[in-house]
């Protein structure tokens, strides 16, 4: 094939992966977004397996097989709930690929690397190797192999800076003179340390802003490794999906009301937090008042945190909004943009659980409405629910957009115990008067409240018996 | 690389950056998790890369890197799309629910 028409191919290609993305700002189109993206990949790979460039073919032939026999139990039997897990394991894997693909670039044409081709190898090199450390250590967090909680020492950041120095001055002295190949596995071993070290110090309220930077470094190494092989859908490819990433940090951060800096470098969740106050006294409630007190309401608004995913409440809410909405109640669904681990992640797992997607509302659409809400149930959920995040400065969490819960005519709160969040802070939402507390695991007691529900008479027969 | 290719290769970079700012500033908070499944499957395009490496012919090195490249970034490809897809599948409006509900009754005469 011709490298005109090679290039062509690539063009063609690059158009799809755009029709992707666009197709996907609306679900009724998302899946023929996925259906384009695919075809405009497996187009890319039939133009580069075509190109005069490649002339073996059996290594190629097995790996592809053994990726595929890899990637299809990755892709299709991984439960929803650890999803962020494994899009952060894939962005490992991606990024592998370019460090190796870099690292064995320099090899094969050192010393005669050009300045420019030598910075943006630099940049491959060091975003590749980074972005599969970083990634494989946010696996480990997700998973829980790793210490969930950051790992601090007194000197971090200037230590984890001059790595980075050494990383960025071993670049710019490979761009000097190529011949000093000795530099190159110690930029190799840099960037593999920076990028874990960088990771280790963040805990696990902030992985839905490290999974979006790290996914915004995968596609910036991809964009880099079309420079370095003069590849333009390499180019197009990396810089949509990097400025997806910094798009998703930006709002990853806004929603906690942190900066990148502070992310990176903040520590957050790493102090023990401010002085409790487990000895004031609670409400508590059980499921039968529960039930009787969503029955008699108009407006009751769900807020699900990742607690109910992981206690795989979520099939027993949906059982209770169903229940709900058939005697008569309006049912939402209040969804905090950090809700669950990665962007997005809550309504995934609500969606998993039949309940449509028009009942998920995001923060900025509900919180007018969260005054009108007769009940307001908790369950799972807590720094987002906060009201301390509005007043309290000396809150870790203060200045971060929540939902105004306390707003509502009353909340019950679905929780284990009395333990604090992710983040370790107190809520003092829980104190209030108008807060009732459901103490349980979060699947039984939903169930619990679903049956005395079902036991109560149909809402019609209720009315017009205390009409009489 | 030439200079000139570079200064292609950035022309690019910048435009490809900024559609792609205009086209996922749109895209909802509901969709933000497949958005970044599906950005992962795409940034699986170094699999390009992999695939001329390994296939280049130019020695051991080559092979066993580009073999391994092409292993990692063609897992990350297709399980990121699969997944993708699976999320979406799952994603249905209220009235879509009834819908498949009445339709057998009104085929039914």
């Amino acid at each position: 094939m011709s490298d005109f028409v090679l290039d062509l191919g690539y063009l063609v290609s690059a158009v799809c992966f755009i029709f992707a993305l666009k197709w996907l700002s609306d679900p009724m189109t998302a899946r023929r977004g996925v259906k384009i993206g695919e075809i405009g990949m497996v187009l890319a790979i039939i133009a580069t397996l075509l190109s005069h460039e490649i002339v073996q073919y059996q290594w190629i032939l097995i790996a592809l097989v053994l990726g595929s026999a890899a990637g299809i139990p990755l892709g299709l039997l991984v439960p929803m709930t650890a999803v962020p897990q494994r899009t952060a394991l894939s962005h490992a894997f991606g990024a592998l690929a370019v460090g190796l693909v870099g690292t064995a670039e320099f090899y094969l044409h050192e010393p005669d690397i050009g300045k420019v081709t030598m910075v943006a190898l630099g940049f491959e090199v060091l975003l590749g190797y980074l972005t599969f450390t970083g990634s494989l250590v946010a696996f480990g967090k997700l998973q829980g192999i790793a210490r969930d909680r950051p790992w601090i020492y007194k000197g971090q950041n200037a230590v984890n800076l001059s790595i980075l120095a050494v990383g960025l001055a071993s670049v710019g002295l490979l761009v000097a003179d190529p011949g000093r190949s000795m530099l190159f596995p110690i930029l190799i071993v840099v960037a593999l340390g920076f990028g874990a070290m960088l990771v280790i110090r963040i805990g696990g309220a902030d992985m839905p802003t490290v999974i979006s930077l790290l996914n915004g470094y995968a596609g910036l190494s991809a964009a880099m490794m079309g420079f370095v092989l003069d590849n333009k859908l390499l180019i197009i490819a990396g810089a949509l999906d990097g400025s997806s990433g910094l798009l998703l940090s930006i709002i990853m951060c806004r929603a906690m009301n942190r900066s990148f800096a502070n992310v990176l470098f903040g520590g957050f969740g790493a102090t023990e937090t401010v002085a409790r106050m487990e000895e004031l006294p609670v409400r508590t409630t059980s499921p039968e008042e529960t039930a009787l007190l969503l029955d008699s309401a108009r407006l009751v608004v769900v807020v699900p945190g990742f607690g109910a995913a992981a206690a795989q409440a979520q099939h027993k809410i949906r059982e209770l909004s169903d229940m709900l909405m058939r005697r008569g109640v309006e049912v939402r669904f209040a969804i905090h943009p950090v809700a669950g681990r990665m962007p997005g992640h809550m309504n995934v797992l609500l969606a998993e659980a039949n309940i449509p997607y028009d009942l998920l509302v995001d923060l900025d659409a509900i919180n007018p409405e969260l005054p009108q809400a007769d009940v307001v149930l908790v369950v799972g959920a807590n720094d987002v629910v906060n009201p301390a995040a509005r007043h309290d400065q000396h809150s870790p969490i203060y200045g971060m957009p929540i939902l105004d819960v306390d707003q509502a005519r009353s909340v019950v709160v679905v929780k284990r115990s009395m333990r604090s969040g992710f983040a370790g802070i107190d809520n003092e939402l829980f104190y209030l008067d108008k807060t009732q507390m459901l103490f349980g695991d979060a699947r039984e007691v939903i169930g619990e409240v679903v049956d005395e529900l079902s036991k109560l008479p149909g809402r019609a027969v209720a009315a017009a018996v205390s009409g009489i | 690389m030439t200079k000139e290719q570079l200064e292609v290769g950035l022309y690019i970079f910048v435009l490809a950056s900024f559609l792609g700012f205009q086209v996922i500033t749109r895209i909802p908070g509901l969709l933000h998790t497949p958005l970044m499944s599906l950005t992962n499957a795409i940034s699986g395009i170094s699999l390009v890369g992999s695939l001329i490496l390994a296939g280049s012919g130019q020695g051991a090195l080559a092979s066993v890197f580009g073999a391994i490249a092409v292993f990692a970034s063609m897992t990350n490809v297709v399980s990121g799309f699969l997944i993708t897809d699976r999320m979406l599948k799952m994603f249905h409006r209220r009235d879509a629910q009834k819908q498949r509900a009445r339709r057998p009754q009104e085929r039914a005469p």
